[in-house]
């Protein structure tokens, strides 16, 4: 029965572990849609509970792979679980780190541009809020992981479109702007994408160990 | 006694069947670290001895109506040529099987001794060696698309369902090794069943005959290959198997724990024929062979193409490799078994004169009453368990007490490193200082002397000036100025000076003058301080005020050392030396 209550207490982990992954998520997103609109104290409120976030999932992380090789759980399929976790932890990871680039950065980001930047980062927070649902799925239905997947790889596929206009528009249609102001704008947009890149590398993972569950 | 050494070919048999067949019912979870060997080794010898005892009969029986092998002797050859030929064969990696074997001797015996075996039981066993894999890969493909459906409706979360795995891979182990213990136990002893003595013993709660107390003994000579070669077999094949998933495992395990059941079970078989049906052949058939069918089964409902060919080419090369090369090997031992030991290899008809038959003869029908000291031995037993277990425990903790002694030791031991690798640390320090003092207090004394050798040659200038400035005779002033020119020249040799100079910068690149007389040991004097001078970066104008000579003379000096130092037209000095 002790394979039980070690059983329960890693299906506990994973769980906590997706909900930070899915909080910070949107807490990214509000960050981001703080910073654009001039909110100071939440924007820092944001950053503050992000970080948080991720050092709890960093924790979480470290207590399964514990867990799940002390107690010889999984032997099969630990490494690939754990190679998900990692993947999801860089994601939360790469958010903490974009907000708190913009933190020390302070882009200046023109208005005209606040409707695009806002909408990038909603298809990146949405291609990872997309990635969580796929990865509860493998645990316990991993046939149902491929349908899942197909919004991550739609938003993905947006949010790379978006980035692409985005940047175009920075140094192309605004003249007024400094070379490194375009820059800077550029090096911001590319690490938003960035975070739709990683949930997509996510869902790779994910397909291909679904497959591997369901053989 | 003397059944003992007749037993102990089948034993062997019984020894490598444990060694090599265990890893079928437990290779995946001993594999895959699921369970303890030693666990896993405990549950199959107890279930593998349960089995035997208790459901053995049905295809010992059938073997020993194949054709009954009478005399002890004979048994012996058969069941030994019968272990030599699966120890040849798995050592040469042919696929063999422990029940073709023994089949296959049985009817060499019968071909020796001219009995001719009963060819309807022949054709019974036969035909089971191709039903055994093709039930286990009916059972097999059925368990598993149960099993699937099963888990795709129930949803269970995968770490979960690894610990429900986990249970079901012991307990389908547990009853793989019951029913490997009921079916192949004939195998083992089947051929010397016909001897078994006629008693029975009485444990009170169960009771025990002849036949049984064979059964017994092969089912502990199974263990005994379980507990003491599988585990290496194990690891491989279990590895092997694993391959499929946990889920495949369990089928197979449980898929050929059903067909060696199904094969051995006297009552399924009376079930079976009191509804009318055709009775089940109680046959021992080959666990590796099932459990390659049941993986074929599982291949098929995976819709897996590339079924394994060679598997099955390997199955049917031992149908016919193995019976065939165990019989003619115990054809040929029986020959010599009885001409050149002159031992009776068959009971020709009559009673058996041999010892062994004797021994027979002497337990027929004997019953003894065991109630009394089974209870004793199960009491001694208990208390024997008891005692083991509190001396476990007291050796347990005294283990563990010396286990935080060990920690507390090294502990202070590392302290204690660490305190004395501070201490040197500081004495390093202090000695450091220590020298730098020294050479302070050195430069210090140097300091003063030359101040006061500075003052009393300032003194000395003085009075030469003004001895000078005294004297009105131009003859003996011109001689006096000249004295004084002289005296300044020799002081500008700088002998004290230079020397103090030279000896600071050595001081400071102690390394590189060690370093230039080792690479260019012909250098002289002269030259080693133009290379130190060089070293400093100093101009040929401020080398020459140091060395006292012309700047033409360091020109040359340096067109020299250039020589001795064999530098090339383009190489640059100055550049060369400092990279020394």
């Amino acid at each position: 029965m002790f394979l039980f209550r070690h059983a329960n207490k890693s299906i506990e982990l994973i769980d906590s572990f997706l909900n930070l992954i899915d909080q910070g998520a949107i807490l990214f997103r509000e960050g981001v849609k703080n910073y654009l609109y001039g909110n100071r104290e939440s924007f820092l409120n944001n950053l503050q509970t992000l970080s948080t976030l991720e050092t709890e999932a960093d924790i979480i992380k470290r207590q399964l792979e514990n867990l799940l090789y002390s107690q010889s759980l999984m032997p099969q399929l630990r490494g690939d679980i754990l190679k998900l976790m990692e993947d999801l932890d860089n994601i939360i990871d790469l958010a903490k780190t974009n907000l708190y680039q913009f933190d020390v950065e302070v882009p200046f980001i023109p208005a005209e541009l606040n409707q695009d930047l806002v909408k990038l980062t909603e298809l990146s927070a949405s291609a990872i809020e997309s990635v969580i649902p796929a990865a509860r799925a493998y645990f316990k239905d991993p046939d149902t992981v491929k349908e899942k997947l197909h919004r991550v790889y739609l938003f993905e596929k947006e949010a790379d479109k978006l980035a692409d206009s985005i940047k175009r528009k920075v140094f192309h249609d605004m003249p007024g702007l400094k070379l490194s102001e375009k820059f800077h704008l550029r090096y911001f947009t590319l690490h938003i994408e960035m975070l739709s890149d990683a949930a997509e590398k996510t869902a790779d993972v994910l397909s291909i160990m679904a497959i591997k569950r369901t053989i | 006694m003397l059944y003992l050494i007749f037993l102990s070919s089948g034993l062997f048999l019984g020894w490598s069947l444990g060694a090599n067949d265990a890893a079928n019912v437990f290779g995946t979870a001993v594999g895959s670290k699921m369970i303890r060997f030693r666990n896993a080794a405990l549950i199959a010898s107890i279930f593998v001895i349960l089995g035997a005892v208790f459901q053995g009969q049905g295809t010992s029986d059938t073997l020993s109506s194949l054709n009954a092998v009478d005399a002890l002797a004979g048994g012996f050859t058969v069941a030994l040529c019968s272990a030599l030929t699966v120890y040849w064969m798995t050592r040469y990696a042919l696929p063999v099987s422990s029940s073709q074997a023994i089949v296959g001797a049985i009817i060499g015996w019968s071909f020796f001794v001219d009995k001719p075996a009963d060819y309807t039981v022949l054709t019974k066993i036969v035909g089971t060696w191709v039903s055994g894999p093709i039930l286990g890969l009916i059972f097999a493909a059925l368990l598993f698309t149960g099993l699937r459906y099963l888990l795709r409706k129930l949803k269970i979360h995968v770490i979960k369902l690894d610990s429900y795995i986990r249970y079901s891979l012991v307990i389908a182990g547990a009853f793989g090794a019951y029913s490997l213990g009921a079916n192949n136990i004939a195998n083992v002893v089947g051929v010397f069943i016909t001897s078994a003595p006629d008693l029975l013993l009485d444990f009170g709660l169960f009771t025990l005959n002849g036949k049984q107390l064979f059964f017994l003994a092969g089912g502990l000579a199974i263990a005994a290959g379980i507990i003491t070669y599988s585990k290496r077999v194990m690891l491989t094949v279990g590895n092997g198997i694993l391959a499929l998933t946990p889920e495949a495992a369990i089928v197979v395990v449980l898929s050929q724990a059903l067909v060696l059941f199904v094969f051995s079970s006297t009552s399924l078989s009376n079930v079976l024929i009191s509804i009318g049906l055709p009775p089940i052949p109680l046959v021992p058939v080959s666990s590796t062979q099932v459990v390659v069918g049941s993986v074929i089964g599982i291949g098929l409902i995976k819709g897996v193409r590339e079924i394994k060919l060679r598997a099955l080419g390997g199955i049917a090369l031992g149908w016919v490799i193995t019976p065939v090369a165990a019989g003619i090997l115990t054809y040929v031992s029986l020959f010599f078994v009885q001409n050149v030991f002159h031992l009776d290899v068959t009971a020709h008809g009559q009673v058996a004169t041999d010892a062994g038959s004797a021994a027979v003869q002497a337990a027929s029908g004997m019953r003894y009453n065991l109630i009394l000291p089974s209870v004793f031995l199960a009491a001694l037993l208990a208390i024997l368990t008891l005692v083991f277990i509190i001396l476990r425990q007291k050796q347990l903790r005294l283990h563990t007490e010396n286990e935080l002694l060990q920690q507390q030791n090294s502990s202070y031991l590392a302290q204690k490193n660490l305190s004395t690798m501070e201490i040197s640390a500081i004495q390093l320090e202090n000695d450091l200082l220590n020298q730098k003092l020294e050479y302070r207090k050195r430069e210090f004394n140097t300091m003063v002397l030359n101040i006061t050798s500075q003052k009393e040659f300032l003194q000395e200038l003085n009075q030469k000036v003004e001895a000078i400035r005294k004297t009105n005779d131009s003859d003996i002033r011109e001689e006096l100025i000249a004295g004084l020119s002289l005296m300044l020249k020799q002081k500008m040799s700088f002998s004290n000076e230079t020397e103090e100079f030279y000896s600071k910068v050595e001081q400071v690149d102690r390394d590189f003058r060690q370093k230039l007389s080792n690479m260019y040991p012909d250098l002289t004097e002269q030259e080693k301080r133009l290379t130190i001078l060089l070293r400093l970066n100093l101009s040929s104008k401020e080398i020459s005020s140091m060395l006292g000579i012309s700047p033409k003379s360091v020109e040359i000096s340096r067109y020299r050392l250039r020589k001795r130092l064999n530098l090339k037209p383009g190489d640059n000095l100055t550049q060369f030396i400092q990279n020394l």
